[in-house]
């Protein structure tokens, strides 16, 4: 099926290359894109690929006797079987399909909260994380009388184990970290996370957002019982994301949406749900998008995720050298683990002002609180400009930037 | 590519880094705190309403320069003004950083009017121009009854 073919392996990581595969590129000559944690450029084999899909198989799924919807159906479920493959997970069953990481962390918040959580339990989540995994568990602490505990950073920016497993008691029934801080790029130890909960008998979710599309991961190695992420953030769709639950607990777990295609039988009294996956994904979903996502975790592979990260590692310690050396400019600490995004302000310049400049200078960057406000109110500030990076970008994206924050430092000291 | 310099004009970058009446009122009539939580920029308006003339006005708070500098600018047009006169300099502003018909304004309040013109440059930035808008929605808000000005993303 022309839909499903794979993306070709690209020899080691050219950026240069790479950029020939985002159209973005070609119809914004000159861009300079650093804002891929937000949401990254997409691929033509996953842009062509979903128009294929479209023009060729689109029917609805796991409805239709005829062809046309069973090859929509195998898409469909092509890409769980991708994703599955992908996060190295036990059983294709396991991975549920989402709208984002968002609704991810709030289907486990709403669905496994309510049974497993009661009054007086704890829920442990870091100072780094994004509000989308704060406030669901927040809401859920709220919900049913539970208390919702911080695990803090070091001072030097690195997640502190010591302070953690300090938190960790009897009533821990959830402990949810991010793999990678959206902020500052810090690398959290989600394997000993994982056994420190455990040990206590808590469950771990991870935010896998960041990690994704940057860093091989493995779900069984690292421990855990759910992990979440974007598409779009990992070179795929808007609007189809991943909980990957182990099996076990998602059986356990009452459907949180009702409706189509996650019932197996429906009377006047009383309804029967499918087993998961389908439990959790009521209605029509993102059938093209889910396809879109196995052909971007396609394009990823094709790469490779060693490659990428050592490509983003790389390019991190020459932003981070090329930044600090810069007269003004304050860089937030991620401690000793970090990978492809960073986050500073320049003394004196609200980071809105910065984004601007560099936005006339053509280096797209995101500014502001990124989500993370318990994270700004603890380090003091309103917001920061955060750089962060793809497969596409080079040193000389890195050097454009750093001659726009000076162009910017310049300005405001006028 | 429009000039940065259209956007950051000297006025506004030293109304940024000196804001005039950066200073609470001890006892206003009337306040009001005006908040964008997209970039976190936070103004409190302070106001003493003497009959329906502005005897006072004052700001503090936190933001990027364009939104500093439009408090500014704000609190040295709107003293001595009337409520009539102040709702009619804002409803002018807003039309020229926002968008909207520019009505004319009595001959007495042009050169307060004109004092507002470095912060149009706005218009072509349309992320920003709610923070030239914020300290003036915290100001209408405050003559209302206070709280939180709602955010207007324009």
């Amino acid at each position: 099926m022309a839909s499903l073919m794979a993306t070709k392996p690209h020899p080691g990581l050219d950026p240069q290359a790479l950029r020939r595969d985002f159209p973005i590129y070609q119809n914004n000559p000159g861009l300079v894109f650093l804002d891929s944690g937000a949401s990254a450029q997409k691929p033509a084999s996953v842009i062509d690929g979903v128009a294929e899909f479209y023009r060729r198989d689109y029917a609805n799924v796991h409805r239709g006797v005829y062809q046309l919807s069973q090859r929509s159906t195998d898409a469909f479920e092509v890409g769980r079987e991708k994703t599955r493959a992908f996060l190295n997970a036990a059983d294709v069953n396991e991975i549920v399909f989402v709208r984002g990481a968002t609704e991810a962390i709030n289907l486990v918040a709403q669905s496994w909260g309510p049974v497993f959580v009661e009054a007086g339990d704890e829920i442990i989540v870091s100072d780094l994380e994004h509000h989308s995994n704060f406030v669901p568990w927040q809401m859920l602490c709220e919900r049913v009388g539970a208390t919702l505990r911080v695990a803090p950073t070091a001072a030097g920016g690195g997640f502190d184990l010591a302070a953690f497993a300090a938190l960790l008691n009897r009533r821990t029934k959830m402990v949810a970290v991010t793999q990678v801080s959206n902020v500052t790029g810090a690398i959290l130890p989600v394997e000993r996370i994982a056994e420190l909960a455990h040990a206590h008998g808590a469950k771990v979710l991870v935010d896998g957002c960041q990690a994704i599309p940057r860093m091989p991961v493995d779900v069984q190695a690292l421990g855990c019982d759910f992990y979440a992420f974007s598409g779009h953030k990992a070179y795929g769709p808007s609007g189809i994301g991943v909980l990957w639950g182990r099996y076990d607990l998602l059986e356990q777990m009452p459907p949180w949406q009702t409706g189509g295609g996650m019932i197996t039988q429906v009377t006047l009294e009383k309804t029967e749900f499918q087993e998961p996956p389908h439990r959790f994904e009521a209605g029509t979903p993102d059938i093209s998008g889910a396809m879109g996502l196995g052909l971007a975790l396609d394009f990823i592979e094709g790469i490779g995720r060693d490659a990428i990260q050592e490509h983003e590692q790389e390019l991190t310690g020459y932003a981070i050298d090329r930044l600090s050396r810069i007269g003004g400019l304050r860089l937030l600490a991620a401690g000793q683990q970090r990978l492809s995004v960073l986050s500073f302000n320049l003394d004196g310049v609200h980071p809105h002002d910065v984004g601007t400049v560099l936005d006339q200078h053509g280096v797209a960057v995101r500014v502001g609180n990124h989500c993370a406000q318990p994270l700004m109110d603890k380090l003091g500030i309103a917001g920061a400009v955060r750089v962060s990076l793809g497969v596409y970008n080079d040193r000389d994206d890195i050097d454009r930037l750093a001659a726009a924050v000076e162009a910017c430092r310049e300005m405001f000291s006028r | 590519m429009m000039d940065l310099r259209e956007l950051y004009q000297d006025i506004i970058l030293d109304h940024g880094r000196h804001p005039r009446n950066f200073r609470a009122i001890e006892h206003p009539t009337h306040t009001a705190k005006g908040h964008n939580p997209l970039c976190g920029d936070r103004v409190t308006v302070y106001l003493t309403i003497e009959g329906d003339r502005v005897a006072d006005v004052s700001f503090e708070g936190r933001g990027c320069a364009i939104s500093t500098a439009a408090a500014s600018l704000m609190t040295e047009v709107l003293k001595g003004k009337t409520l009539a006169e102040a709702h009619a300099l804002f409803a002018q502003f807003h039309a020229k950083v926002a968008g909207g018909e520019i009505g004319a304004l009595p001959a007495e309040l042009e050169e307060d009017s004109e004092r507002l013109d470095p912060l149009t440059g706005v218009k072509a930035y349309p992320a920003r121009v709610k923070c030239a808008t914020l300290p003036w929605h915290a100001f209408e808000q405050a003559l209302k009854g206070g709280g939180a000005a709602p955010v207007k993303t324009e």
